[in-house]
């Protein structure tokens, strides 16, 4: 598997989609149809010498081990649900695993609200942030990476390859290692301390992902297509608006979930480019929530359902673009 | 004609945007970085006296950036190989036509969508141990329910450092043969990084997984019944067939996954900080402190240096490898 093809889609999967359903019944959650299997193996019979009673028993071993890593997965959710769930009353050392008595709010409140006679802030200013600052930043970044990945790909210049290897370095680099020079020049651009600040970093340097997405994507769309338009006369910035650009959008799917899920959960950039409260993105409020001594536990921890939960809805709900993206991100899987 | 010429001078402008950033904010400033390490800049008043090496031989003499080095280390090794071992059983497990796969699938890997900061959070309340005081709490406190009290321990509080000890016997001959410096604390592993290794697996296995399933499920069906027809048990057909054809996925894994450890911060940041006498430490967090806290950038900037470097090896041979590997397509 290419990054080419788990950005391009699932157009090759289509097929066996049909042929999965009558052998495993229904799918309803999010599947990334791209590891989905190939048709021939669904026809795969176990061919195992021993009795069947012996097969069944390593079927049930299967199921133990994967329900058993399910509920190390779920252990935390668990944790933060119940805890965020509890009264103030209840939060102790000794009853943390129990079940709240009832479902008692109150900590949901605080954590979004703060409470300002105990000197605790609440998150709501700080995801409102993050959200002034991820879609911007996703929506501006997508776009160039998809005029990129189109000039990368349709009109190939010499030396684009070496151009495009030296971008994808970017993606890979500790941005300790640029940190020194970016505050400064973000105070020289009057940029630093502000959210258009923020955005503008996390345009740039999410330039050499939302590039390889979209280069990817558009090296699966044939030339042809391209060619002939430009015999008819039509022009570079034609050819993009009335060729590649309608065919775009499972691209865009991707790289947009990707950049916003990214940017989001992005702490480095924000706790150094913002240092007032006011402008913080939600993780760095979370990070100071949690590392104060007079919030109580479940404050913090209905602080964390709240900051994770625009990127868990997505996932939820666009879970196979997510997955997508997460594969293109390998390069080559 | 004039049209694809004029069209060809504007592609190039359409790109060069990205392009000049990207020369500027990476490159460029790599270059600033680098250069700032060679200078004698130590306070807010910038100060580009050259310096020559001297920030980074003063590192290694640095008891913190020894520690964080090690730190790495350890953290890289288990987190690589948690990762990889997890990642590749729940792949070929949920590959064996299991009902609800799907369910399974989004359960292990929903921790990616998550930021590092919210895992930290609840890994630090998850692995707190807590004090005589207060009694267990969060995991040692199920394992005290569940009878398995003995298997209770500081988890990140724990200082401990796993190393030679130069008194013992092993110590005393590494020191005969001249090798008495691996008979140290800075060559060992520290026990407070595995909680961090811990939740770091809990984040990314799942996507481990998920690299190596869409890896099982490009193996052409044929190459299973062909195994099969000749006789080969399951097993062998996962070690002689399946496993080496996994091989590409284990490299990508391995590069990704391991410059993220190097490069890891938030993580430690919200979940236990330097942690005692730096048993959690790592570079990233030192460079932070250094620079933004202490003001003394060319020491920082010589830390940023190395780290880059560090992925630069790792990461470098990967990109040529695939960019060449994909023209030759």
């Amino acid at each position: 598997m290419t990054a080419d093809e788990s950005a391009r889609g699932n157009t090759s999967n289509q097929g066996s989609e049909a042929h999965h359903r009558e052998h495993r019944g229904e799918e309803s959650v999010s599947v990334p149809s791209v590891v989905k299997r190939s048709p021939a193996s669904s026809e795969r019979v176990p061919t195992m010498k021993a009795g069947r009673f012996e097969i069944r028993w390593g079927r049930v071993a299967v199921y133990v081990v994967l329900v058993a890593a399910a509920l190390f997965y779920l252990l935390p959710v668990y944790l933060l649900l119940i805890t965020g769930m509890k009264s103030f009353q209840e939060v102790s050392l000794a009853r943390m695993w129990e079940l709240p008595s009832g479902l008692h709010f109150d900590s949901f409140a605080k954590a979004w609200l703060g409470r300002e006679a105990e000197g605790i802030r609440g998150l709501s200013e700080n995801i409102m942030n993050s959200f002034y600052l991820a879609i911007p930043a996703t929506l501006i970044s997508a776009l160039m990476g998809s005029l990129n990945g189109y000039v990368l790909t349709k009109w190939k210049f010499r030396g684009a390859n070496a151009l495009f290897t030296l971008m994808l370095f970017g993606m890979f680099i500790p941005y300790q290692s640029i940190l020194i020079p970016l505050v400064q020049t973000l105070q020289r651009m009057q940029l630093y301390g502000s959210i258009p600040g923020l955005i503008f970093v996390h345009v740039v340097y999410g330039l050499p992902i939302t590039t390889l997405i979209f280069r990817n994507y558009y090296a699966g769309i044939p030339s042809e297509l391209v060619e002939a338009a430009k015999i008819d006369g039509a022009g570079l910035l034609g050819i993009y608006r009335h060729i590649l650009f309608p065919i775009s959008m499972p691209g865009f799917v991707v790289v947009m979930i990707w950049q916003f899920q990214s940017i989001w959960n992005d702490f480095l950039f924000g706790v150094i480019v913002t240092s007032r409260p006011a402008v913080q993105p939600v993780t760095v409020a979370l990070n100071n929530m949690a590392g104060s001594y007079i919030v109580e536990w479940n404050v913090q921890m209905a602080g964390s359902l709240l900051a994770a939960l625009p990127t868990l809805l997505v996932f939820i709900f666009l879970g196979q673009y997510f997955m997508r993206g997460l594969l293109a991100g390998s390069l080559k899987g | 004609m004039r049209q694809v010429t004029r069209d060809r001078l504007l592609s190039l402008l359409l790109i060069s945007p990205s392009v000049i950033a990207i020369a500027v904010f990476v490159y460029g400033f790599i270059g600033f970085t680098a250069f700032s390490s060679l200078t004698k800049w130590d306070s807010l008043l910038p100060d580009f006296t050259f310096v020559g090496l001297r920030n980074y031989a003063k590192l290694f003499t640095v008891d913190r950036f020894l520690c964080d080095l090690r730190n790495t280390v350890t953290f890289t090794v288990l987190f690589l190989a948690g990762c990889l071992l997890v990642g590749l059983l729940l792949a070929i497990l949920l590959d064996q036509r299991i009902k609800g796969e799907g369910v399974f699938r989004s359960v292990y890997l929903f921790p990616m969508a998550i930021s590092f900061i919210v895992t930290g959070v609840v890994w630090r309340w998850l692995l707190n141990p807590g004090t005589l005081q207060t009694g267990s709490s969060g995991i040692n406190l199920l394992l005290e329910r569940a009878g398995l009290g003995f298997l209770r321990w500081g988890w990140f509080t724990d200082p401990t450092i796993w190393h030679i000890a130069p008194e013992s016997a092993v110590g005393a001959f590494l020191v005969r043969i001249g090798l008495g410096g691996l008979a140290s604390p800075y060559v060992g592993v520290s026990l407070g990084m595995i909680s961090v290794v811990i939740a770091a697996i809990w984040q990314l296995s799942g996507y481990t997984m998920a690299l190596y399933l869409a890896g099982l499920r490009a193996i052409p069906d044929e190459l299973r019944e062909a195994a099969r027809v000749d006789g080969a048990s399951e097993l062998q057909l996962y070690r002689h067939i399946i496993l080496p054809l996994l091989q590409p996925v284990t490299l990508s894994a391995v590069i990704i996954l391991g410059h993220m450890s190097l490069k890891i911060f938030d993580l430690v940041v919200s979940m236990t900080g330097p942690g005692p006498a730096f048993s959690t430490d790592v570079p990233a967090f030192f460079m932070f402190d250094t620079t933004f806290r202490g003001s003394n950038y060319a020491q920082g900037a010589a830390i940023a240096t190395l780290l880059l470097l560090l992925v630069a090896v790792l990461v470098v041979p990967y990109l040529l490898y695939t960019v060449r590997t994909e023209a030759e397509l």
